[in-house]
């Protein structure tokens, strides 16, 4: 249990999606000039990351590595390694996950459905979702608690910096900055400094 | 648009030269971000990123431009999501054969050439409407002002971060007798958004009629 703590907390402050690795980035900078549209985006993140990453475990870990598939094909499947192929299956379940979440929310939830409305079909294409999957292959977690916990700290991680960056934004809007840097340039020179006050964040440990 | 337009034609050259700097995707268009910081603390992965990106935007808008009137319109995303990311996988095959070492630097972040902005809206934007030979230019056009801009950002992060370039010393043993630091800042991820900033900055005041209206 201490464990999975540790892998969220550190997924959400330390190896922050964009603070740490600038993934997600072309959304967080598109959407994030109001703080609602972007806290909409963020739940919408958080969802699919929670579903996508785990679903990317069962499939890497009974799938794809090395010798994964000898629970179907007996000892004889020990030296088949499909792990070539976990770019393309990773985002066909990505995408898939996509569409699937994208049906469910309007069935069950037409509400959340009209506020999340165009920005889910954007999220397969969200840099952030396939790197949460690529890292949770290269880091090789234990077990699909661990996965999940860090697809889920990495969602909320993400959500903070766009509602954050958001809300700075927000009162950018009557402060007196140089022309060129309007708009695009000064945020990018906030989310640095909003990265470097991430980085205080570094060493914790649970 | 005419059969006896000549290969390199005006507009053609624009295709190709605009991306470089008035049309750059990274600058102007703000696409492709993701990936592009992430690889720049050093001067050698940038390039390998900047053509292995230049050489999937290459491909994939010619392949899709050829197939743009058979694919219907309702499935366009996962057929352009297939084509990119069997690209992609050749591209990192072909790293993992010939350049092992800087294909461990780059990890992750080959996989994510798939979702890199520039890729998917290059073909969204440009070859579903246009013929293979103008989609091929383009396509390598904003390749190359991506690369630009991975390049400049790498050059200052590797000089002032490590003293060196492509992994050779270029600031001399006797500034550091003097009492030259490092600035072990630049190698960090902040350092990367800001030097972005900056050169939005620059290349805004150098192109007024780029700036945001209030």
């Amino acid at each position: 249990m201490e464990n999975l703590l540790n892998i969220f907390v550190r997924s959400v402050f330390i190896d922050n999606m964009i603070f740490a690795y600038f993934l997600g980035m072309c959304s967080y900078l598109a959407v994030s000039k109001t703080v609602k549209t972007s806290f909409g985006l963020g739940i919408a993140v958080v969802f699919v990351l929670l579903i996508t990453v785990p679903v990317n475990y069962l499939l890497d870990n009974f799938v794809l590595k090395a010798g994964a598939l000898s629970w179907l094909l007996g000892e004889s499947a020990a030296d088949i390694d499909l792990s070539f192929l976990s770019f393309i299956m990773f985002i066909a379940v990505i995408a898939a996950m996509v569409q699937l979440v994208e049906m469910v929310v309007e069935k069950f939830a037409p509400t959340l459905y009209n506020q999340l409305g165009i920005f889910l079909p954007l999220i397969a294409v969200n840099c952030a979702i396939m790197g949460a999957s690529l890292f949770m292959q290269e880091r090789g977690y234990a077990n699909i608690g661990e996965a999940t916990a860090f697809g889920l700290g990495s969602g909320i991680g993400w959500m903070l910096a766009i509602v954050g960056i958001a809300a700075i934004r927000e009162k950018l809007k009557y402060s007196n900055i140089p022309a060129p840097l309007r708009g695009i340039g000064i945020t990018f020179i906030v989310t640095g400094l909003m990265a470097i006050s991430f980085m205080s964040f570094l060493g914790i440990n649970l | 648009m005419s059969d006896k337009e000549t290969l390199f034609s005006a507009k053609n050259r624009e295709l190709l030269l605009g991306p470089l700097s008035k049309n750059n995707p990274v600058l102007v268009q703000i696409l492709g971000i993701c990936s592009a910081l992430a690889v720049t603390a050093k001067m050698e992965p940038a390039i390998v990123m900047a053509l292995s990106v230049t050489a999937v935007t290459a491909f994939s808008n010619v392949i899709l431009s050829l197939l743009r009137n058979t694919i219907p319109t309702r499935i366009r995303i996962i057929v352009q999501l297939v084509v990119v990311a069997a690209l992609v996988i050749i591209v990192d095959q072909i790293l993992k054969a010939f350049a092992y070492e800087v294909s461990k630097q780059l990890s992750v972040f080959v996989g994510l050439i798939i979702t890199n902005c520039i890729i998917m809206g290059r073909i969204e934007a440009f070859a579903l409407g246009n013929k293979p030979w103008p989609s091929l230019l383009d396509g390598i056009g904003n390749g190359l002002g991506y690369g630009l801009v991975l390049v400049i950002v790498a050059f200052f992060r590797e000089l002032l971060g490590s003293g060196t370039l492509f992994g050779v010393k270029v600031i001399p043993q006797i500034f550091y007798d003097w009492g030259y630091q490092n600035n072990g800042l630049m190698i960090l991820p902040p350092m990367a958004l800001m030097l972005v900033g900056l050169i939005i900055w620059v290349h805004r005041s150098k192109n007024k009629d780029l700036i945001e209206q209030k």
